[in-house]
């Protein structure tokens, strides 16, 4: 019989959920019980609302366990391991005995997410051992041509995961056509978007498979050289990367004559980010590579013509690439077999916000919002009401509940005003006003808005104005006329990215909740009961007076005697909602 | 990556505490006649300072031949770099939208009222600096803060003053 293998996610969100201190515990129950199981690390299986997780591997199968703490894994540890007995209870996920959780990783597809969680991301031999570096083998040793590598990824129909969209065969094959001494191919892992932690597990979770699949671009392209832009904000990520570069180094993965192959030339680096949204726009980030503002240059020249240091470039995103490897092995039709007719293969997508169940899904194109918020993600938190879902980061767009049948491809989501984006789902219920989330991209851009383009620059920080008032109360009748004339301008007037999306959030939620935006401005009232101007708080008659509310009030402004009936001075009250959320008898009223 | 771009204020050096220069010849070294190197320069330095002193920028002008205020230009486009001292605890609360739509911003105002100083400050004894981020990436733990290396999940603004009482306590 195999021995037993335990092993514990240790990516940054289980980390931050206490698995070092599980992972600690069952380093000391196997130092104290020599041999009786191999115990491991692995990253981000996806399933962020249960970490922190860990994974049992015995002769009849695996076990995944939930909400695991150092005084569960020691049940775990005296039930399954040592009298072979499986502690249902914790259970999330297994091959054997139905979990709490068997639909959420059941109802996946994973690509993309092949390795994540499945195996130790700081050892190359494991990715090894799941087919890792096998691909670019398979190129080298079957002599497939730069174009035939090309010809693949065309035809498994993938396009860019970053949000853009374009055909990656293609950008690949505009970047071969310019010939050059020099040629760089570029990983674009600065994922800004607030809510969207993707790349960040894969990147955590698999990074040779990133590498390699900027080893076969390299190879198709003919590059060089090659940079990973990665956000400084990922510190676990930009080491794991470092060490497998390392590792690949190592054994001629990367280098001069790698695999043996004459003048296949090409090595990488990691270059950390400083902290710029815009430097997820890919002229901006070859900017910042070269050491300058990471400011967006006007295109055509695209990069595939003149990008880093002038030479030609080609930059896709880390779910990109991450496929890259897959597709070769198993060939584009098996890739092109899931999906829709333009949108191939499968999406990562990061569930937040209202939704039960947040985390990493990898589903195929063409399944509807409704399975993936529903099916996947368990529907809303605390029973509540599912009132839109946000899309694409602030270049993205509010997609209303009544849309939800809309299927997830490029061109659906695109016709909802909304787009794919890089795979951020934030989910808000009844209690998130729309006003709000608009303002909150808004503020996001305006402040992360490089100043080049006048209207991006100064256009934004108007459209914000005109929101934080409609939100104070203060708002004029014109003013859904002034958004819509000022979002029409900087879309059309902005060099880049950022400029040109900026308005969609404004846009999409006049779109679909503009009642919301009359509500504030006629009836100076937030229907959502969200904005702090528009709403009081006030004690009913259901108090009994413990005094629960007051001692989390910040500014002292409610009192009341013990037993009595308490009351919130409007005058001092700052509307945080702290003893809202404190009362545990439904006591304190919000209108 | 901050939300706040804050670094348009004049900087303020205490005159108590010279900036030791020495330290960052290794860091020279190691860059030198490197093109395009001028940020992870830049990271450097704010390893061994904390934040980007106004010698540094002016021996790495002499060092690499850029100009002072090309390298200004790069410190104030970024909003990783600080040029002002902080306090030994940087707490960074998560602005993301999964926070936000969670109640971020009353994490901040408990945190303001607490310490006494505005988003973007550092306390009179230099113990924190209060900073608006946005995605930590533990969106499934909203709404977040880190202080170090420690994130601290599903936060009230009670919760949160507790966190800072208990450093406090610890700190005297």
């Amino acid at each position: 019989m195999n021995k037993i293998k335990v092993m514990v996610g240790l990516g940054s969100c289980g980390i931050a959920a206490g698995a070092a201190k599980v992972y600690n515990r069952l380093l000391e129950i196997s130092e104290s019980n020599k041999d009786l199981f191999d115990l491991g690390k692995t990253s981000c299986i996806g399933m962020c609302f249960r970490e922190p997780l860990v994974e049992i591997t015995d002769g009849s199968g695996k076990y995944l366990y939930g909400d695991v703490d150092a005084k569960k894994a020691d049940e775990i540890f005296e039930s399954h391991i040592m009298n072979n007995k499986p502690v249902t209870e914790y259970l999330v996920h297994s091959d054997t005995i139905k979990g709490s959780e068997q639909d959420f990783l059941d109802n996946q597809i994973k690509i993309v997410l092949r390795n994540c969680g499945m195996m130790d991301p700081e050892s190359i031999e494991e990715y090894e051992k799941r087919d890792g570096y096998k691909s670019i083998r398979k190129i080298l040793d079957e002599s497939v041509t730069e174009d035939d590598v090309i010809k693949t990824v065309l035809d498994s129909g993938l396009r860019g995961r970053g949000g853009g969209g374009f055909l990656t065969g293609m950008k690949w094959k505009f970047a071969k056509g310019y010939k050059s001494t020099e040629k760089y191919v570029i990983c674009n892992a600065d994922e800004g978007d607030p809510g969207a932690f993707m790349d960040r597990s894969v990147l955590e979770g698999d990074p040779h498979s990133v590498i390699e699949g900027m080893i076969i671009a390299a190879f198709a392209i003919g590059a060089t050289g090659g940079v990973i832009y990665c956000r400084a904000e990922y510190p676990l990520a930009v080491k794991r990367l470092n060490l497998a570069l390392q590792q690949a180094r190592a054994k001629g993965y990367l280098g001069n004559n790698i695999l043996g192959r004459q003048g296949f030339n090409f090595d990488l680096y990691v270059k950390e980010g400083a902290g710029a949204f815009v430097c997820g726009e890919e002229t901006a980030l070859i900017a910042s590579v070269e050491g300058k503002r990471g400011m967006p240059n006007k295109r055509p020249p695209f990069p595939a013509e003149a990008g880093l240091w002038g030479k030609p470039t080609n930059i896709n995103n880390v779910e990109t690439y991450a496929n890259i490897p897959w597709i070769i092995l198993h060939g584009s039709a098996e890739f092109a077999k899931h999906g829709t007719e333009k949108s191939k293969g499968t999406k990562v997508f990061a569930l937040a916000g209202k939704i039960r169940n947040s985390g990493l899904v990898e589903v195929p194109m063409g399944v509807t919002l409704n399975d993936i918020i529903f099916k996947l993600g368990g529907g809303i938190k605390d029973g509540k009401k599912f009132k839109a879902v946000q899309m694409g980061g602030p270049s993205g767009g509010c997609i209303p509940a009544e849309l939800g049948g809309t299927i997830i491809d490029y061109d659906s989501v695109n016709a909802t005003g909304a787009i794919m984006g890089s795979g951020g789902m934030v989910v808000m219920d009844e209690t998130t006003c729309m006003i709000d989330v608009a303002k909150f991209f808004l503020n996001f851009t305006q402040k992360e808005s490089c100043g080049k383009c006048t209207f991006c620059r100064i256009g934004t920080k108007r459209m914000l104005e005109i929101l934080e008032r409609i939100s104070d109360g203060r708002g004029e009748e014109d003013d859904i006329d002034k958004l819509q004339e000022l979002a029409a301008q900087i879309k059309d007037a902005s060099l880049c990215g950022l400029g040109q999306t900026a308005p969609n959030p404004v846009l999409t939620t006049l779109k679909y909740f503009r009642h919301e935006y009359e509500a504030h401005i006629r009836d100076k009232k937030c229907p959502a009961k969200a904005c702090k101007a528009l709403i009081t708080y006030e004690i009913n008659n259901k108090c009994i007076g413990c005094g629960a509310c007051a001692r989390v009030c910040p500014t002292k402004a409610i009192t009341g005697e013990k037993k009595q009936i308490h009351v919130i001075d409007q005058d001092k009250c700052i509307k945080c909602g702290a003893c809202f959320d404190t009362c545990k008898f439904s006591s304190i009223d919000k209108n | 990556m901050r939300i706040k771009r804050k670094n348009n204020e004049r900087h303020s050096f205490l005159p108590d505490e010279p900036v030791d220069t020495g330290l960052l010849d290794g860091l020279l070294k190691k860059y030198a006649g490197k093109k395009g190197s001028i940020i992870p320069l830049l990271q450097g330095v704010q390893e061994i300072y904390r934040f980007i002193p106004k010698e540094a920028i002016l021996k790495i002008s002499e060092a690499t031949g850029l100009s002072e205020s090309d390298i200004f230009g790069v410190v104030t486009f970024y909003s990783q770099f600080r040029l002002n001292p902080v306090g030994k605890h940087i707490i960074k609360v998560c602005h993301g939208t999964a926070c936000h739509v969670q109640n971020a911003n009353g994490i901040t105002t408990a945190l303001v009222n607490e310490l006494g100083v505005e988003d973007g400050k550092t306390t009179s004894d230099r113990l924190f600096t209060l900073e608006s981020v946005a995605c930590l990436g533990c969106c499934s733990l909203a709404p977040v803060m880190m202080i170090g290396e420690e994130t601290y999940g599903k936060l009230t603004g009670e919760k949160a003053v507790k966190i800072i009482r208990e450093i406090r306590n610890r700190e005297k």
